[in-house]
Parts: C-alpha cells; sequence; structure tokens
C-alpha cells in the first residue's frame, strides 16, 4: 500500500484544482454571456451543448480533484467505475452471440475487478500481463466450450479488444501512482493530473482551432480533425507540459516533450476509436456525460496515452 | 455530440403532476391481483397481506432497488422519438425477447409514468413462486393473465379494459410469449387489436426494446452489463373498418420500424 499523502502534494492538488476552477469560472461566464445573446430562448444549438459540456467539465474537474485528494484508494475507485462504464459502452457494440455469454460475464465479473485489485496491490508484473495473456487465451476457451459459433474469431476478438481498451489501458491511469519515483515520494499521484491536463487541454485546444483554421483532414472518412488543429494542439500540450513540470519528476523541456508524445498518441487513438464508430454506424458511444457522449467518447485519447505514459515514466524515471 | 441527442433528452420540466389515483384502483387491485383469485380459488377471500401498508412500502423499496440495479447493469435510456414522456394514458406494446424485458421497459419510464403504468404479464410465470408473486402483483402492480386458455377463469381483455377504464396505461408483449426465433419480431396475437377496438381512444404506442437479449440471453440467468435503450414510436389506433390482420401487421411493422440498424453486430 501506499504512503500517507505529503502535504506539499495535497497543496499542488489544491493549486491545480484552483487553477481549473478559474478556468472553468471564465468559461462558464462567457457560455452565460454567450447565452443571453445567441440563445435566449435555449434553443442554439451549437451554445447550448457548448454549456452542458461545460457542466459536464465542472463535474470532472471536482470528481478528479476528490479523488486526487483521497490518494491511491480515490484514484483507482474513480478509474475502476470509468472502466466500468466504458467496458459496458464497448462490448454494447461488438458482435456476440449466447456462445459468448459466460466469456462476458468473466470479462466484467472476474477480470475486470481482479485487474484493478492488481493495480490496487501495485502488483506490476500481474497488471501487465493479466489480460493480454491470461483473460486473452481463457476467454476464447469459454467461448468455444460454450458452442463456437459463426465469426468466432471477430467475436472473441473484439471481445479482447474491449478489455484491453476499457480495462487494462484505462487501469494504466491509477497504476501511475504506484510508480516509486526517486526525489518526489508520494508525488506520483501528480502524474494522472500532468497526463489527463495535458492530454485533454490538448484536445480542447485542438477543437477550437480545427473549427476555425482546419483545412487538412488527417483521417477523412471518420473524424473532422484537421493537420492545423492536431499541430496548434500539440504546441498547446508542450506548453501545458512545460508550465506544468512543477508537479512531476521531469526537467521542463523533458515535460514538454512528453506531453506532446502523449497528446499525439492520444489523438491517435480518439481517430481509432472515431473509427470503431463510423464502422458500427453510432454517433457516440454512449449516453451517460450530459454533452460529451459515453466514457469512451470523454477518455478515448487519455486511453491511449496512459500505458505510453505510464512506460516512459517507469523506463526513464522510476527507480 | 450530435444535437439530436440532446434534444432527446426528457423534458424534464413539462411533466405534468401524476394524476390521483382514481378510487376505483384500490379496489381492483384488492380483488384482482389477490393470487388467490387467479389461480381459480374463488372462495378464499382476499388476505389481509394486500391491505398491509407495510407490504406496500416494501413492494415500492423493492421496486427502487429493481430500478437500480436494472440501470446499473445496461444504463437502460428511453429515446423519445415518436412522442414526449408525459402522462397522458397509453398502451405500450413491446417486442419480448428476455424476462428481463419488463424491468427494463419499467425502469426507463418517468416516476411519475411509472406510477400509473401497469405491464400485462403472464399469471402462469407470476404466480410460480412466492418471490415472483411478490415481484409481479405487487411491485409491478401486473395484470396477471392466465395464457393457458383452461385455466382461465375471466376474459383477460374485460381484465386488460377494466384497468385502463381505471386510469392506468398498460405495458404489453403482443407476441404472446418470448420470441426465441432469429426473427426481429413473432407474429402479434390478437390480443392488441381487442383492446385497441374497446378503447380506440387510448394511444397505442410501439415500443422497441433494444439488445435486451445479448444482457440475458434466454436460458442465462446472470446479466451481463450493457446498454440498453428502449425506444417510444409514435402512437398509433385502430381505423373503423381495419381489419385484425391489417391492424396487426402495421403494428407490427411500426415497432420493427424503430429497431436501430447497426452495421456488422450479430
Amino acid at each position: 500500500m501506499m504512503p500517507d499523502m505529503p502535504s506539499e502534494t495535497s497543496s499542488s492538488i489544491f493549486v491545480l484544482f484552483g487553477a481549473a476552477c478559474l478556468l472553468l469560472i471564465i468559461a462558464t461566464i462567457g457560455g452565460e454571456f454567450l447565452r443571453r445573446r445567441i440563445s435566449p430562448t435555449g434553443t442554439h444549438p451549437t451554445v447550448e451543448t457548448y454549456v452542458t459540456r461545460l457542466h459536464s467539465w465542472w463535474a470532472m474537474v471536482f470528481l478528479l480533484s476528490i479523488a486526487l485528494l483521497v490518494g491511491p484508494a480515490g484514484v483507482t475507485l474513480l478509474f475502476a467505475f470509468a472502466s466500468f462504464a466504458a467496458l459496458r459502452e464497448f462490448l454494447t457494440l461488438t458482435r456476440k452471440t449466447k456462445a459468448d455469454h459466460w466469456a462476458l460475464i468473466a470479462a466484467f465479473y472476474v477480470v475486470f475487478p481482479l485487474q484493478f485489485l492488481f493495480v490496487w496491490w501495485g502488483n506490476t508484473a500481474l497488471f501487465s500481463i493479466f489480460i493480454p495473456v491470461y483473460a486473452f487465451l481463457v476467454l476464447p476457451i469459454l467461448s468455444v466450450l460454450r458452442g463456437a459459433g459463426n465469426n468466432f474469431l471477430s467475436r472473441i476478438s473484439e471481445t479482447q479488444w474491449g478489455l484491453m481498451i476499457c480495462v487494462f489501458c484505462v487501469s494504466h491511469v491509477p497504476a501511475l501512482v504506484t510508480l516509486d519515483i526517486e526525489g518526489s515520494t508520494g508525488r506520483s499521484v501528480l502524474l494522472i493530473a500532468f497526463l489527463v491536463l495535458v492530454v485533454q487541454l490538448g484536445d480542447l485546444a485542438e477543437y477550437y482551432t480545427g473549427r476555425r483554421i482546419g483545412k487538412t483532414r488527417i483521417a477523412k472518412s471518420v473524424s473532422p480533425k484537421t493537420r492545423q488543429g492536431v499541430i496548434c494542439g500539440a504546441a498547446f500540450a508542450a506548453f501545458n507540459g512545460g508550465v506544468l513540470f512543477w508537479i512531476t519528476p521531469f526537467a521542463p523541456w523533458e515535460a514538454a516533450l512528453i506531453a506532446v508524445t502523449i497528446y499525439l498518441v492520444g489523438v491517435g487513438g480518439s481517430l481509432v476509436l472515431a473509427a470503431i464508430k463510423a464502422d458500427r454506424g453510432v454517433k457516440n458511444w454512449g449516453h451517460l456525460i450530459p454533452g460529451q457522449g459515453g466514457f469512451v467518447d470523454q477518455m478515448d485519447s487519455v486511453v491511449f496515452a496512459a500505458p505510453i505514459f505510464y512506460h516512459l515514466a517507469r523506463f526513464f524515471y522510476a527507480s | 455530440m450530435s444535437n439530436a441527442a440532446l434534444l432527446s433528452l426528457p423534458q424534464i420540466g413539462q411533466h405534468p403532476a401524476p394524476r390521483p389515483s382514481p378510487a376505483g384502483a384500490q379496489f381492483y387491485l384488492k380483488n384482482v391481483t389477490d393470487p388467490a383469485t387467479l389461480t381459480g380459488n374463488h372462495k378464499k377471500p382476499a388476505t389481509k397481506k394486500e391491505e398491509d401498508p407495510m407490504r406496500r412500502i416494501a413492494a415500492i423499496i423493492a421496486g427502487q432497488c429493481l430500478a437500480l440495479f436494472a440501470q446499473f447493469i445496461t444504463a437502460a435510456r428511453a429515446d423519445w422519438r415518436g412522442i414526449e414522456p408525459v402522462n397522458r394514458q397509453r398502451i405500450y406494446f413491446a417486442n419480448h425477447t428476455s424476462n428481463a424485458d419488463l424491468p427494463i421497459v419499467w425502469t426507463v419510464l418517468p416516476p411519475a409514468l411509472r406510477r400509473v403504468t401497469r405491464p400485462v404479464a403472464a399469471a402462469d410465470y407470476w404466480l410460480k413462486t412466492k418471490a415472483r408473486a411478490f415481484i409481479g402483483p405487487e411491485v409491478f402492480r401486473a395484470v396477471l393473465i392466465d395464457r393457458r386458455t383452461d385455466h382461465q377463469t375471466e376474459d383477460p381483455i374485460a381484465k386488460i379494459v377494466a384497468a385502463l377504464d381505471e386510469g392506468s396505461s398498460i405495458i404489453i408483449f403482443p407476441e404472446g410469449g418470448r420470441n426465441r426465433s432469429d426473427d426481429p419480431l413473432m407474429p402479434f396475437k390478437a390480443g392488441l387489436y381487442n383492446i385497441a377496438q374497446h378503447r380506440p381512444d387510448v394511444d397505442l404506442v410501439p415500443t422497441w426494446i433494444d439488445n435486451i437479449a445479448s444482457v440475458m440471453p434466454s436460458g442465462e440467468v446472470i446479466p451481463v452489463p450493457l446498454g440498453c435503450t428502449v425506444i417510444f414510436g409514435q402512437p398509433l389506433h385502430v381505423t373503423e373498418e381495419e381489419s385484425k390482420d391489417a391492424f396487426l401487421t402495421r403494428a407490427s411493422d411500426a415497432l420493427k420500424a424503430l429497431r436501430p440498424h447497426r452495421e456488422g453486430a450479430a
């Protein structure tokens, strides 16, 4: 188990929380102003979507801050819940037949809780191989014993993909607190704040600049993301990473470089998940986050960035 | 995020106050939902437990727990595509593939609508065990119909019409049983047509329950957490001179049309 959180870590969290609230207050005042001018009857779709999204952002900032303050138990629980919701959304859209029922039950009631238990115990060896090896081998066995059937390979692959994305990758976010980095004992929880802030703020910068100056689409058939928007997002991620270096064990230039890397992986992730949505003919993964869609929609970039960020931090900084 | 999705959120501000329960409801409940009456044992008087307020409270709490559990498993969502979730008398007719169908429709109804909506369910299923006899008649306040004609003591249509006359909306599964075939719907039984003829003014709302068969395929007992949507379509009415078959086909087509088309989904 983790040591108690040093008070400087909690004061860092409060500083980040204060900064996030300040940004949101400005955005909320701006939103209400826009609403009064453009959408006094509450019917202008862009303004209403923006206001709804802001409400979701408020909720996310509060939830994440509370989880970070609680420490390892808080973030593990928060991301376990997000992982469960994401897995439910993902497997709703995958191919399955009655033969997969036991495999799906095992995925939800055995694999998912065990993975987060391993993270909570800090057992790196187990949480690194449990899903890619053991779940990978055992779940198809359950499906074949229950009757195999048509599209067998597609079905078992899609279930495994759901587990990898929604459980394995998501669990690397709380796994960051298990890293033991010299000189910043008890501060690992802040790496989560770094990851989420850098990637999500980069996404927002890309979203708003891409709408205005974007020209060349990078994945025409699935996503409105443009090259210009992504360049702006990457620049903003680098800037944010540099500014936030003080919550990490990285030097400012290292923080900026890591920030760009995880942001770009995140962009790739959101394109991949958009391609899956396009293939299945849906617009959103779910409906639980007002204005954003589902948990997978909200976390797509963070999900892809998390394991990469975890490994960068582990290989280069952890003792 | 699509604007359509935003617009499809239930318009919470528009719910009228729930209609007060008609005086006849109590009387009706006491008599009709008594398992003794339904199993054909008329001589046994209505037992005391039916009036027990503690039992009613237990049923309400059990109902809330059931709705919470269903929400946890399925994140069930109502898509009010053809109607608004307002308090109007309706007959919701739905596809039936799983034992979880009834709890899901019941769960996605806003509480004010849920209070005045009673499902039509099979007595031979819901009176089999003590737990079911509590959940069916008391939690869902189901209008119990015996599917076995030789066991019927009352005309099932008359019973459903009586429930409508006391002000309730109803949920009905017009296929008459669970669909285990590969077709999206089995042919409808005549019941829906007969009810519609008796009370032609009541809205018949096609109600498509999506994905529940994957959550709990028939024969399985443990539900897999997967998203479910209940889609409410535009209401229809039986027209004069419309034949039984023509109406049932029209109703069935209206329900089938609500089915979401998913690429690649098995």
